[in-house]
């Protein structure tokens, strides 16, 4: 395809769109899946052939629409209309014109005009629900794969580079490194091959966003990875995604083929020169493989250890050659960029910190789900505006951020800005977006012992500290908790936090200690009251 | 995964056929371990022995190697799975959901995670998050997932099925 037969294919796609007097947007995302909108859509799509109405509407099914809580969740598109727990005995009343039929949805009906859905900016996820992914036209409807057209057509390898570096993209894989300085190292390098890698391993026990992107836009992170591949000199790009994630793979491998069957991917992309192939290895669950060193141990089939840094992936990667690897979400953000301009990107967020964040709201919390908000909002306004608050009158004691390499805010640091440094400044970490809300029934020493047996788990035992200080804390913890601690563990604790922190190999061990320390520095009562001579019962009562 | 049985013998030849197709995709490249192991555990439930070495000869890789990266991965099993097969989301919010419960009622009435019962009847294995975090907690019952899942409810499906 060139770049003018896609704007052809845009306009062509809208037109048959707007004739349509209804689409029904059903979401089929993993959430709204295990809650039944798999009999919903089948249900909707033979009401529309039983009334004949095939020529006027039709079904589709999209990515998360962000209220998981509520799902299954339905569109409708000449309205806007969004309806919650809808079952399939709702199918004639979506299809109908009639007012009477319709009012049967009317209780399902969700206002979309509530801080959950004001308060949030959407970039990465501004498909996801809209579009169909499993549907090249839709994606292109929506001005997919015009970011790609123009850079191959209209920019050097090194203006692509420029745009990306005045937007401020940080990664967000959890570490936050500059998008554009990475590329830029990667592009420098005169070896050749040079790979492109996205990180789509996800290993943070509590999150969902990279899943959702998959599932719900797979186009736009195929098409982040191609400009990638451009602006850095690669022609081969891999998704190292986990192997769980049945769906996202299905629906990656579907969206490959047809950018393929396009010549949107593959040799001579939009008839330029150009050429990017994309294949797909699949993790087979070990947390650490999302370290990028060991990723990249996995992708060539060996046990996924982590190495030591230096050499770096952009100079030595997978094979031993250049190699840039992002997360999900940060390829996610390239498109948008090129298409709108990297002083757009930056004009949103604050400080440092530009663009959105997506995150995944969990735990004790009114409005589980997806969410993408703009850098630098308060943490409050998440929590209370759009998350809903906490439910069943319990409270609100803590948020964690970061998984198990994050840490836990206090109420007292609800007004901090939700930005990398001031996140940082309070012991937690931006990480990758999961956020997890405990109320007062939590233990916090018992969220610490959740953490520190997930890295036990997944450590991979390279390097000692981590292997054997990993077990030691967790020893201790539960020695705690169950009312057995000394009353020096607490010591010991922090003493062990400091080995794994400074002589771990890898960032799975570095950072293991941050639950402990954060529940140490805002909960330690908590602690000391379990270790006391007379035990307090595990769950924090204070 | 939905759990796989035992098949009939001529269902059997054809799976060394496709574990074949899937060596050669990959030029028989020690690169693609993974991937073949991958292949491999689809088409026969899990990893036994003789197939990590015939996988080994195939990719002319040392044994140790093979065995290494099996062993290393959570998603591989070297045990044959049960009948049934609960994987419990023991993920942030599942845990925060009471996840912990529900493991400990499969513990106490089928076998320990990571484990297969004595029958061989149900196996159960902890996941981490699976994904449906907003629907806590959740549990993927013979590749299905199952939201909001209480107690009574698991209780209620293990005597459906008829654990003891
Ligand atoms: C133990 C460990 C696990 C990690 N898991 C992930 C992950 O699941 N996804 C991810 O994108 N990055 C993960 N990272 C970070 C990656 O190593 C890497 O920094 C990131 O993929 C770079 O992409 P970005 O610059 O776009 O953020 C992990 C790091 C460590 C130390
Ligand atoms: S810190 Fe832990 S996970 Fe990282 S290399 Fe060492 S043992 Fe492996
Ligand atoms: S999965 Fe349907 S709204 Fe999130
Ligand atoms: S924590 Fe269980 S599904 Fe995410």
């Amino acid at each position: 395809m060139t770049l003018d037969e896609l704007i052809e294919r845009q306009e062509s796609e809208r037109e048959r769109q707007r004739k349509l007097k209804r689409r029904i947007l059903c979401c089929t995302a993993a959430g709204c899946m295990s809650c039944g909108a798999e009999s919903v859509r089948k249900a909707v799509a033979a009401e529309i052939q039983a009334e004949g109405k095939e020529a006027e509407m039709e079904v589709c099914g999209t990515g998360c629409m962000g209220l998981c809580s509520r799902g299954p969740l339905v569109r409708t598109s000449d309205d806007g209309a969004l309806y919650g727990n809808v079952d399939a005995e709702d199918a004639a009343a979506l299809v109908s014109e009639a007012p009477a039929a319709y009012a049967r949805l009317g209780v399902k009906r969700i206002d979309t005009s509530a801080p959950f859905f004001t308060k949030q900016k959407k970039i990465v996820l501004a498909h996801s629900g809209e579009v169909d992914p499993e549907r090249l036209n839709d994606y292109i409807a929506a001005g997919g794969y015009q970011a790609l057209g123009r850079a191959l057509a209209e920019m050097t390898p090194e203006e692509v580079i420029a745009e990306i570096r005045k937007s401020g993209l940080r990664g967000r894989g959890g570490a936050g490194y500059p998008t554009a300085l990475k590329w830029e190292l990667v592009a420098k390098q005169s070896a050749t091959p040079k790979y492109v890698v996205c990180n789509a391993d996800e290993g943070d026990p509590g999150a969902f966003m990279d899943r959702s992107i998959l599932e719900g836009d797979p186009h736009l992170v195929l098409e982040g990875m191609a400009i990638a591949g451009y602006a850095v000199g690669a022609q081969q790009g891999y998704i190292y995604v986990r192997g769980e994630y049945a769906l996202a793979i299905q629906r990656l491998q579907a969206a490959i083929r047809q950018a393929e069957r396009e010549r949107l991917l593959g040799s001579r992309v939009f008839d330029e020169s150009f050429q990017f192939r994309i294949d797909l290895r699949i993790g087979a669950g070990a947390f650490v493989c999302g370290e990028e060193t060991a990723l990249i141990a996995s992708i060539e089939g060996r046990r996924g250890q982590p190495r030591q840094r230096p050499p770096y992936p952009p100079e030595s990667g997978l094979w031993g050659q250049p190699t840039l690897i992002n997360n999900v979400e940060t390829f996610a953000n390239v498109a948008p960029i090129l298409l709108n301009g990297g002083e757009w990107f930056a004009s949103i967020g604050s400080g440092a910190s530009k663009g959105t964040k997506v995150f995944a709201l969990a735990g004790k919390i009114a409005n589980t789900g997806l969410i993408e908000v703009p850098m630098g909002i308060p943490l409050r306004e998440i929590i209370f505006d759009i998350g809903g608050g906490v439910p069943g009158g319990g409270g609100f004691k803590a948020a964690q951020t970061g998984g198990p390499s994050g840490g836990c805010i206090p109420a007292e640091y609800l007004d901090t800005p939700v930005d990398y440094e001031s996140l940082a400044a309070i012991g937690s970490i931006m990480g990758s977006g999961g956020l997890i809300v405990m109320d007062q029934a939590s233990s916090m020493v018992d969220v610490a012992r959740f953490f520190m047996e997930f890295c036990m788990d997944e450590s991979c035992g390279k390097c000692i500290p981590c292997r054997a200080g990993t077990v030691q804390m967790h020893d201790i913890l539960t020695r705690i908790l169950q009312g057995e601690g000394a009353p020096d563990d607490i010591e010991m604790l922090e003493r062990l936090c400091v080995v794994l922190r400074e002589t771990s190999l890898c960032g799975l061990g570095q950072t293991a200690p941050n639950p402990v320390l954060s529940t140490l520095k805002y909960f330690r009562h908590e602690y000391e009251q379990l270790v006391q001579p007379k035990p307090a019962a595990a769950g924090g009562e204070s | 995964m939905p759990a796989t049985t035992a098949a009939p013998d001529s269902v059997r030849d054809n799976r060394e056929k496709m574990l074949e197709r899937a060596m050669s995709r990959h030029n028989y490249s020690g690169d693609a371990l993974i991937e073949v192991l991958h292949a491999a555990q689809e088409l026969y439930g899990f990893l036994p022995p003789e197939l990590l070495k015939k996988v080994a000869r195939k990719l002319k890789l040392p044994p140790s190697r093979v065995y290494g990266v099996a062993t290393f991965y959570h998603f591989f099993s070297l045990q044959p799975k049960g009948e049934h097969f609960f994987q419990v989301c023991t993920g942030t919010a599942c845990y925060v959901a009471g996840a912990q419960e529900l493991l400990n009622v499969l513990e106490r009435r089928c076998a320990k995670a990571g484990c297969t019962s004595p029958d061989g009847k149900v196996s159960v294995q902890a996941a981490r998050c699976i994904g449906s975090c907003g629907l806590a907690p959740a549990v993927i019952y013979d590749g299905r997932i199952l939201a909001r899942v209480t107690e009574k409810q698991l209780n209620e499906e293990l005597d459906r099925i008829g654990v003891s």
